[in-house]
């Protein structure tokens, strides 16, 4: 399998999930049939980097141009790409209802708590007191938690998980069982904890710290 | 082929109609007055559809759908046309063969539901981009079937969006509709299993996007060729140009006939596509004549697509008869051409 060179941050967390995903989609037989929407955040930059077709939607609105392309080619696998912004705040309508209607489609939500291509916003998962260029002196509320969200509306049979980008097991694993999801009609979503060194203005190991420090907050594991 | 004989139908059913026989299978729709009929009629002839939770998911549906090679379409008005601008912006931007039946409504705002011209510029040129659309103006029910059926053809075939944008009077309206025969169109996927295509809307330079834009402008150009359609009406030895579309250019052409029967040198251009203009036939109409008189449900909607279009040495001076979110009827005409 060939990768064309990713354009992310040296240290983004995208692109070790984006692999991980990739091989996850090769093993299942998928490479064909698999389609990866991208919502506009960072994961616009993965357009090019595997080989499986890829294109770019808008800021928000993958999971519901993904559910088109799935109702109309039901033999496809399905991946909507996003970042937590895309997902749960100006998407969230549109997630809420795909994840209502059980629509077989897998989200993917790389969650690295910031508004990471817009230069470090707020995110509806940025902690509390958590200071970004929106809120400087810390942010004022509650962070999201997208898949518990989730857990009152979707069908049984959907899949829901948390887990991050230094657990490659787990995330072979939850990718796997997202593929299986949707063979079985059902909806997905993965979030993945992933390191932004970029916006959070870290480097090397305080990087993995921080993240590690986000699994305290953010509870890995199926939903 | 398909054809039906003669059947009395409103605008809505003419729609449906049209989209079903250009062979149609899927649509995504939110209810919204005058627009709503379109979709539960579809619903009720027993074909594919999804009723999303706004217009902004059910203008990505299409396009989801369409990349798949799906012939998908929408319907919707006013405040939802609004919304679901931001999925015809990317179809225009990634040259998805879109389809959306709008009727217009009263505006700003929620405005009223019934006649409006007001959604001209929204429909034209309601993205980010250079409003590289395909916008066609049905005046009777007939055309709202030809023209919904064609605007599947002409999406699929030119690949970019493509409104039929009528209104509630004509998706109400109660007529004849003659014996029905579009053709289905030709869809194909924009992805498939054995090229894998890296596809972007989002370009690292500005450059990049510069030579995209002008090549759909070319493209655009080159469709207007055949797409570009207009009625013509005793354009022959005109003086005095009226121009119209939708039903008040319906209105217009009775207009003409009474006006004719009294000597008077009327004429009508009635753009059938308000995107691409037919540029030609206008120019040729306009310079011919002492006066244009441009008529709209509208404050120069219509107007100011027609002043922008129209060749620069024409200088045949402009009079207007505007009446924003309201009918314009036959008598009105009549007698405001009297009055000048
Ligand atoms: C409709 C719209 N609003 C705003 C933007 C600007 N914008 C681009 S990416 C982005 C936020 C991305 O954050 P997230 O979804 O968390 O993705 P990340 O970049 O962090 O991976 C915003 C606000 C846009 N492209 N479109
Ligand atoms: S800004 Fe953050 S998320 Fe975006 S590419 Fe750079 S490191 Fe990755
Ligand atoms: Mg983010």
């Amino acid at each position: 399998m060939e990768f064309k060179p990713a354009k992310f941050c040296p240290g983004c967390g995208y692109p070790i999930a984006l692999m991980l995903l990739a091989k996850a989609i090769e093993k299942a037989g998928l490479s064909k049939k698999a389609v990866i929407g991208l919502d506009i955040g960072c994961a616009l930059l993965a357009w090019d980097h595997l080989p499986i077709n890829t294109f770019q939607t808008h800021h928000g609105r993958v999971t519901s141009t993904m559910l088109g392309f799935k109702r109309a080619k039901p033999d496809s696998f399905c991946v909507a790409v996003t970042g937590d912004g895309g997902a749960y705040a100006i998407g969230l309508q549109n997630l809420l209802h795909a994840a209502k209607r059980d629509e077989p489609v897998f989200v993917l939500v790389i969650n690295n708590t910031v508004y990471g291509m817009t230069g470090g916003q707020s995110a509806p998962t940025t902690l509390k007191n958590q200071k970004t260029d929106t809120h400087p002196e810390g942010n004022l509320d509650e962070p999201f938690f997208g898949p518990e969200l989730l857990k009152n509306l979707v069908a049984a049979g959907a899949f829901l998980a948390r887990t991050a980008v230094n657990e490659p097991k787990q995330m072979q694993e939850f990718f796997e069982r997202a593929i299986a999801a949707q063979k079985a009609g059902h909806f997905s979503l993965l979030e993945i904890l992933s390191f932004c060194p970029t916006n959070w203005r870290t480097r090397g190991a305080e990087t993995i710290a921080y993240l590690e420090s986000l699994k305290q907050a953010f509870k890995t594991g199926e939903v | 082929m398909i054809s039906n004989n003669r059947q009395f139908v409103t605008g809505a059913e003419a729609a449906v109609q049209g989209a079903l026989d250009a062979g149609a299978e899927m649509m995504y729709g939110y209810p919204i007055t005058p627009a709503t009929e379109v979709f539960t009629i579809w619903i009720k002839k027993g074909q594919k559809y999804l009723q999303t939770e706004d217009e902004i998911a059910a203008g990505f549906g299409v396009c989801g759908a369409v990349i798949a090679g799906q012939k998908a379409f929408t319907c919707s008005a006013g405040p939802g046309h609004i919304l679901m601008q931001d999925a015809i912006s990317m179809a225009e931007g990634m040259r998805l063969p879109f389809v959306a039946v709008i009727g217009q409504r009263g505006g700003p705002s929620s405005g009223t539901v019934i006649y409006s011209q007001q959604e001209v510029i929204l429909s034209c040129f309601g993205g980010n981009g250079e409003g590289h659309r395909l916008v066609y103006s049905p005046s009777n029910l007939d055309e709202l079937y030809r023209l919904t059926a064609l605007a599947f053809h002409e999406a699929w075939q030119y690949k970019f969006p493509a409104i039929v944008l009528t209104d509630g009077y004509l998706l109400k309206t109660k007529g004849i509709l003659d014996e029905t025969k579009a053709e289905p169109a030709k869809a194909h996927p924009l992805i498939n299993e054995e090229t894998f295509r890296h596809w972007r809307n989002i370009y690292n330079f500005e450059e990049e996007l510069r030579d995209e834009v002008l090549k759909m402008e070319n493209d655009f150009a080159a469709a207007a060729k055949e797409a570009a359609r207009a009625e013509e009406v005793q354009t022959d030895d005109v003086e005095i140009l009226l121009v119209a579309h939708g039903i008040v250019g319906a209105a217009a052409k009775e207009a003409v006939d009474i006006l004719r029967g009294q000597g008077i040198k009327v004429g009508l251009f009635r753009p059938i596509t308000l995107r691409p203009l037919a540029k030609e036939k206008l120019d040729k109409a306009a310079a011919k004549a002492k006066k244009i008189i441009v008529i709209e449900s509208s404050l120069g909607q219509l107007a100011r697509l027609v002043r922008d279009q129209l060749a620069p040495e024409i200088s045949t001076p402009f009079d207007y008869l505007q009446k924003p979110a309201v009918g314009i009827e036959v008598e009105e005409i009549v007698n405001f051409v009297y009055g000048i």
